[in-house]
């Protein structure tokens, strides 16, 4: 089945990213007040147990998609 | 034994770019500097302290260390910093030793998202660590940098508490790092992680020599470690 996982970047963390793509946008026109740029990781698990993929992505991302002292994460189920 | 050269285990790992100056100042200052892949299991005999060097491994995917910190050699490096042993990270080294947990903190994207490249002054803020041992507090070291990720960052609790584990701190802003810090150690002091890179000055003919006294003190605490039976 097939997750994806939103990595961002900790509300408190400085993101320049998130700055300068705000900065950008602002130049284009747009009315854009604040903007956070993270990640993003799509995954394929050989499981049709939904709720076990989910359990397992959680630790992929306590382990290694993300790092806990500075992003956060949410893992949502694409198909069941 | 204490004219023997000691043996200190530099780490490659792919993308890594510095380690070929980093064996080059280490043999300088009177080591013996041994190339370590990241996919050995175990650090060579007699290993009295290793280097992560800077460079780029394994393409800074995901985060700057990641990838790496879950390389087969860490395992070893974790064992050996454990037992005491004297650990340098630099620059992609420090990054790696954070994302490893055997630093505290976490590198981030420069505040001004720029490239650094730059000879800059850093202070020693403790004499506590076998790097800094032989510096006075509050000594200024100029050293070079040239990172993109070099931001440390640590929360308001986690910076409470490692207060006493910055051992360098850059004399000007640099890239935005919580309280300018430039290098931390671990709660022993056996493990450092800097910026800064001390292998590109150790020579005065191609620059500042801030990097000797750091890389001495490795020197030193590798030849202690050597003199004392493996366990």
């Amino acid at each position: 089945m097939r997750l994806t996982v939103l990595i961002r970047p900790k509300a408190g963390i400085l993101d320049p990213q998130g700055e300068a793509v705000q900065a950008s946008l602002s130049t284009l026109g747009f009315s854009v007040t604040r903007a956070r740029v993270g990640r993003l990781v799509d995954l394929e698990i050989a499981t049709d147990d939904a709720e076990a993929a989910r359990v397992e992505v959680e630790r992929m991302c306590a382990e290694l998609l993300a790092n806990p002292l500075i992003e956060s994460f949410e893992v949502v189920v694409e198909d069941a | 034994m204490s004219e023997a050269r000691p043996r200190i285990a530099v780490v490659t790992f792919p993308g890594s770019n510095d380690d070929g100056d980093a064996r080059l100042a280490l043999e300088l200052l009177g080591a013996e500097a041994t190339t370590v892949w990241h996919r050995d299991t175990s650090l060579p005999p007699g290993t009295g302290g290793v280097v992560l060097p800077g460079g780029f491994s394994y393409g800074d995917y995901l985060r700057c260390g990641a990838i790496a910190r879950v390389a087969p050699v860490m395992a070893a490096v974790r064992r050996f910093a454990d037992d005491g042993g004297p650990v340098l990270g630099i620059c992609n080294g420090f990054q790696i030793l954070c994302e490893a947990g055997l630093l505290p903190g976490a590198l981030r994207p420069n505040r001004q998202l720029e490239f650094v490249c730059a000879d800059v002054a850093v202070t020693v803020e403790s004499t506590s660590t076998p790097f800094t041992s032989g510096c006075s507090l509050g000594a200024e070291l100029v050293i070079p940098v040239k990172h993109g990720e070099g931001c440390w960052v640590a929360d308001d609790d986690l910076f409470e508490r490692v207060a006493d584990q910055i051992v360098l701190r850059y004399v000007d802003e640099v890239n935005g790092a919580r309280d300018r810090v430039a290098g931390v150690s671990n709660e022993g002091g056996n493990v450092l992680g800097l910026m800064p890179h001390p292998e590109h000055a150790v020579d005065p003919l191609l620059g500042p020599t801030g990097g000797v006294p750091l890389l001495d003190g490795l020197v030193e605490a590798a030849r202690e470690r050597a003199s004392v039976p493996a366990l």
